[in-house]
């Protein structure tokens, strides 16, 4: 797993790209505490990516900082070849670049679909006059749009809660409207924190295929938060481990699991 | 059919039908599907050209006369379309059950040796994938639904649509072949194969001609009028015989259009988004959708939960005489015609409900200005209305005015406001359950019919539909009741064999081609209507000779929402007893209202205010029951509760549940026995499986009652 070569090949077979995203040395503080300390490490086109770690560990402020919101205090973020800046939300999106939230954060009052289209906010140019005026290029835009989000409807098989309010949604396709939502922007790389937080055995199987074929179908790149040890193995090509901002792993899923200091981190350290 | 086809041959095969609606309906729509959200159609031309493409290319992949061809997957034109491209290469399509386990599968696809499978989605070839190594002569997959299926060997796989592609691409090789076998089938060739449900053994797979399907439907859309301008909504199993016969074949043979659903979770939803008017459901379908109405009207505000409740309640004295569509008497009828009669309907509501309060506040007024004592009392006698109108005229306004408030709403939520013939078959339906739908104004039928009949034995005639009965014998078809009262049939759909298995043909089917059902029943004298009672094998007599049918008054218990199983006995004996077990959730919302305290089933059960309630259910089954000569010996004499729950852990009910009536008499024998020898209380103990398996027992002093018994009205043949 050479950082120099160009891309590599998974176990089952997959074609992992060249390096798409690079943090180079991040360090974030907040005042006096220090979240992320001096980190480092690459996501390859194509690939599924996982970031570890105990609770407080760092790696929600670490997928802040790949998605641009939080701007590290030091180090670098490099996004397809070229230095990021400090960036706009819609920056970010146009970049492509799209996340889930750990506490889904989606527009309860309004119906799935709704909130699926808001996802492709950054995609519609027409303006306000004509979009109520419904005229012109409005219609087409909305019509296209439509379709596009239609598709990942049928994806994600929520046709059924198409028109159903979010509010009154189970958690778990509140969870995978979510996931719609960020599709429905075409990402380039797709983080998700935390997407089976609180689910039961069957839900997180369900997401798991979804996970696996948004890969697969669109091949978009994948980083992604979990807690599930087990599905972190099964899913992911390489793992980052963080404990305390630090990072104290980085591989394949059976390197990480026979790091010594991971197993430290999990299990504690005998003390002599 | 005194239709303009008398000069055209009439088309012996499921193909020729094909291409006679393209020249006579071509540009009508002939396939719907709900996909991206919108309903995408097909006219008739267009799945022609599709289903020909298809066909195209199933030769150049090699399917031969006679192979057979496997189709797993939900309602979808594209395995419709699959299954009439097999039949034009003269290949034999067997539609199978989606739901079965690979298992199951297996077996069905080793006994009719299917070379080729096409399948819904990946799940279903990765069940076909994980069978294959068993099963060696399947030589081509094809799968409809493109996802996630990139990653498979393709040497042996193809997407349909890519099939379609190559048959387009080898046009000119193989349309002469194509050609040439469809004109080899005749009335006589094998239209499909369908594969028993097999609650009783292994499955057996049905053969039927196409004379089998196309008589079938022939008569059948004759027999309720069914035109080119029906829809129906196919969400049935497409490895069933009903599914078989409405969406292929009175589908074609009436020109009407096949909508599929976009999942089977949206079926509700796009039920109502087509609002077909042909629709076929069992029973379970229309209970469940009677509860929703039920809860969310619970949920309702007052004054539309007052106008539900008074409203549902005129229309069951008034719904079959006002609130049916006129009956049709020939094919079809010009929409405008339909569509002016249904503005003057709801004009007549709306109007009698105004007229009704101007009068009345009008002259109400005078009345009382003028006559002030005398209009007090007549008040009082006759309700605040004037009553301007003779019974007849206001029972006609009043529902009008009952269809633009409640009625049409409750129809439009449900998506049946568009029916003109809906069925209802496979077991009984509550009578509670069969009036409410009618009182609406929905024609819901009953049919008898099984898939060694193609379906049809006997419908229930628009104008003479009762819950009670099955209808009369369907156009074709003739009845006659057995030595033993089982019921035997012969049609024209009277399947042709069982594949492979001469043995259960010939113990099904006698040489003159009647067929057993397996079903008790009766006509029943007067009105002409059969009535099933039973499996024959249940059905026994009593002491003195009276017929004993434990099933059908188990059945008219369990319609009542307090009782979840009743086991009946009576099987030569002079009396009929039975075993009740309550429904804990529809009694315990029952306690909970009136206060009654319990803190487990068996002291629910015991209660002498529950004991009170089911007594008076059971005296009306035996009131009900003495009006039948038939079964009024079938009256229950004596009862008790159930102090656990019959359970399928514990042997007494199948997985399936039904009752284990043999089970049942051996295990709970000292309670039968008491409920002989008229003692008033028994006590027992009872071995129970948890379910881990573990084993326990549970002691109970149970109350047996006496119930009330009608005085009998009997036959005066007996």
């Amino acid at each position: 797993m050479n950082a120099m070569t160009e891309g590599y090949v998974t176990p089952d077979g997959r074609q992992i790209g060249p390096v798409l995203m690079e943090m180079k040395n991040i360090t974030l503080r907040f005042g006096g505490v220090v979240a992320i300390k001096d980190i480092s490490f690459d996501i390859r086109e194509g690939e599924i990516r996982a970031i570890i770690g105990p609770n407080g560990a760092g790696k929600s402020s670490m997928l802040n900082v790949i998605s641009g919101f939080y701007v590290p205090s030091e180090g670098e973020v490099w996004f397809r070849g070229q230095k990021r800046g400090p960036m706009k939300p819609y920056e970010v999106a146009r970049l492509g670049i799209a996340r889930t939230f750990q506490n889904i954060a989606l527009f309860d009052g309004m119906s799935v679909l709704d909130n699926i289209m808001t996802g492709r906010l950054t995609m519609m140019k027409s303006g306000l006059l004509s979009q109520a005026l419904w005229f012109g290029s409005a219609e087409r835009e909305e019509n296209e749009n439509r379709a596009k989000v239609e598709k990942i409807i049928d994806f994600l098989e929520i046709q059924n809660i198409r028109k159903t309010p979010v509010g009154r949604l189970p958690y778990g396709l509140k969870k995978r409207v979510e996931l719609a939502r960020a599709l429905a922007a075409e990402p380039k790389i797709l983080l998700l924190d935390e997407p089976m937080a609180g689910m039961n055995v069957e839900e997180k199987e369900d997401m798991c295929r979804f996970i696996l074929d948004v890969n697969d179908e669109f091949g978009t790149t994948i980083a992604l938060i979990e807690h599930d040890m087990g599905v972190v193995m099964d899913l992911s090509d390489r793992v980052v481990v963080m404990d305390y901002g630090k990072k104290i792993g980085d591989g394949t899923p059976d390197e990480v699991r026979n790091n010594p200091d991971v197993i430290n981190a999990y299990l504690g350290v005998a003390h002599e | 059919m005194a239709d303009a086809t008398a000069t055209e041959a009439a088309p012996r095969s499921i193909p020729a039908l094909l291409a006679r609606n393209v020249a006579r309906y071509g540009n009508r729509p002939a396939y719907r599907e709900k996909e991206f959200g919108i309903w995408q159609s097909w006219t008739w031309a267009e799945a022609e050209q599709e289903i020909r493409a298809l066909a195209l290319g199933m030769l150049s992949l090699g399917v031969e006369r006679g192979d057979y061809v496997a189709i797993i997957g939900r309602n979808r034109p594209a395995h419709y379309w699959a299954m009439v491209a097999a039949q034009m290469c003269g290949a034999i399509p067997v539609p199978l059950y989606q739901d079965a386990v690979a298992d199951e599968m297996a077996y069905v696809l080793e006994n009719c040796g299917a070379r080729f499978v096409v399948c819904g989605d990946q799940e279903q070839v990765d069940k076909v994938v994980e069978v294959e190594d068993r099963i060696h002569h399947i030589q081509h997959v094809m799968y409809t639904d493109k996802r996630g299926m990139r990653k498979y060997d393709h040497s042996r796989m193809n997407a349909l649509s890519d099939v379609q592609a190559e048959g387009r691409a080898g046009h000119f090789r193989y349309e002469a072949e194509l050609d040439r076998r469809i004109a080899e089938l005749d009335y006589d060739s094998t239209c499909v194969m369908l594969y028993t449900s097999g609650t009783t053994g292994k499955p057996k797979g049905v053969v039927l001609s196409n004379r089998n399907i196309i008589e079938t439907a022939k008569n059948s859309c004759t027999f309720d009028h069914l035109g080119p301008d029906e829809d129906v909504l196919a969400y049935l199993p497409m490895a069933w015989v009903g599914d078989f016969i409405f969406s292929i074949g009175q589908a074609m043979w009436a020109g009407f259009t096949v909508n599929c659903p976009e999942s089977p979770a949206t079926m509700m939803t796009d039920l109502r988004e087509i609002g077909p008017t042909y629709f076929f459901a069992p029973p379970r379908i229309f209970e469940t959708m009677l509860t929703n109405v039920m809860i969310r009207m619970e949920d309702a505000g007052d004054l539309k939960y007052a106008l539900f409740k008074h409203f549902m309640e005129f229309a069951k004295t008034t719904g079959e005489q006002y609130g049916m569509p006129r009956y049709r008497t020939q094919r079809s009828r010009p929409t405008l015609r339909r569509r002016l009669r249904w503005a003057y309907r709801f004009a007549m509501g709306v109007g009698f409900a105004v007229e009704t309060i101007v009068e009345n506040a009008v002259r109400g007024f005078f009345v009382r200005l003028r006559h002030p004592i005398e209009a007090r009392k007549y008040f009082k006698a006759r309700g605040p209305l004037l009553n301007l109108y003779p019974q007849p005229w206001r029972d006609y306004f009043s529902y009008r005015t009952g269809e633009v408030l409640i009625y049409a709403p409750l129809k439009n939520t449900l998506g049946l406001s568009r029916i003109r013939v809906a069925y209802t078959a496979g077991e009984a339906i509550g009578p509670e359950i069969f009036d409410f739908y009618r009182s609406l104004g929905i024609n819901l039928k009953q049919l008898y019919g099984q898939t060694e009949a193609s379906v049809f034995i006997t419908q229930q005639p628009d104008g003479q539909v009762r819950p009670d009965t099955v209808g009369v014998p369907s156009p074709g078809v003739e009845v006659k009741i057995g030595e033993n009262g089982e019921v035997y049939y012969r049609s024209p759909g009277t399947f042709v064999e069982y594949f492979k298995n001469p043995e259960s043909t010939a113990s099904t089917k006698d040489p003159e081609g009647w067929v057993a059902t397996g079903d008790a029943g009766f006509f029943e004298p007067g009105t002409g209507h059969l009535r099933i009672i039973d499996r024959a094998k249940d059905v026994g007599k009593m002491v003195d000779g009276r017929l004993f049918a434990p099933k059908y008054v188990e059945n008219k218990l369990k319609f009542y929402p307090n009782i979840l199983e009743a086991v009946v006995f009576g099987g030569r004996r002079d009396r009929c007893t039975a075993f009740i077990n309550i429904d804990l959730t529809a009694v315990g919302n029952w306690a909970e209202r009136n206060n009654i305290a319990y803190a487990s089933y068996q002291e629910l059960a015991g209660h002498p205010k529950v004991y009170e309630m089911i007594g008076n259910e059971v005296a009306e089954v035996n009131r009900s029951l003495a009006q039948d000569p038939m079964l009024s010996g079938c009256q229950i004499h004596r009862f008790l509760i159930l102090h656990k729950e019959l359970d399928a852990d514990d042997g007494e009910m199948t997985r399936t549940r039904k009752v284990r009536r043999n089970v049942i008499e051996t295990k709970y024998a000292d309670l039968i026995a008491a409920l002989y020898d008229g003692r008033d209380s028994i006590y027992t103990e009872t071995e129970v499986t948890y379910e881990d398996g573990r084993k326990g027992k549970i002691t109970a002093t149970l109350r047996l009652a006496d119930a009330v018994v009608a005085p009998e009205q009997r036959m005066a043949a007996e």
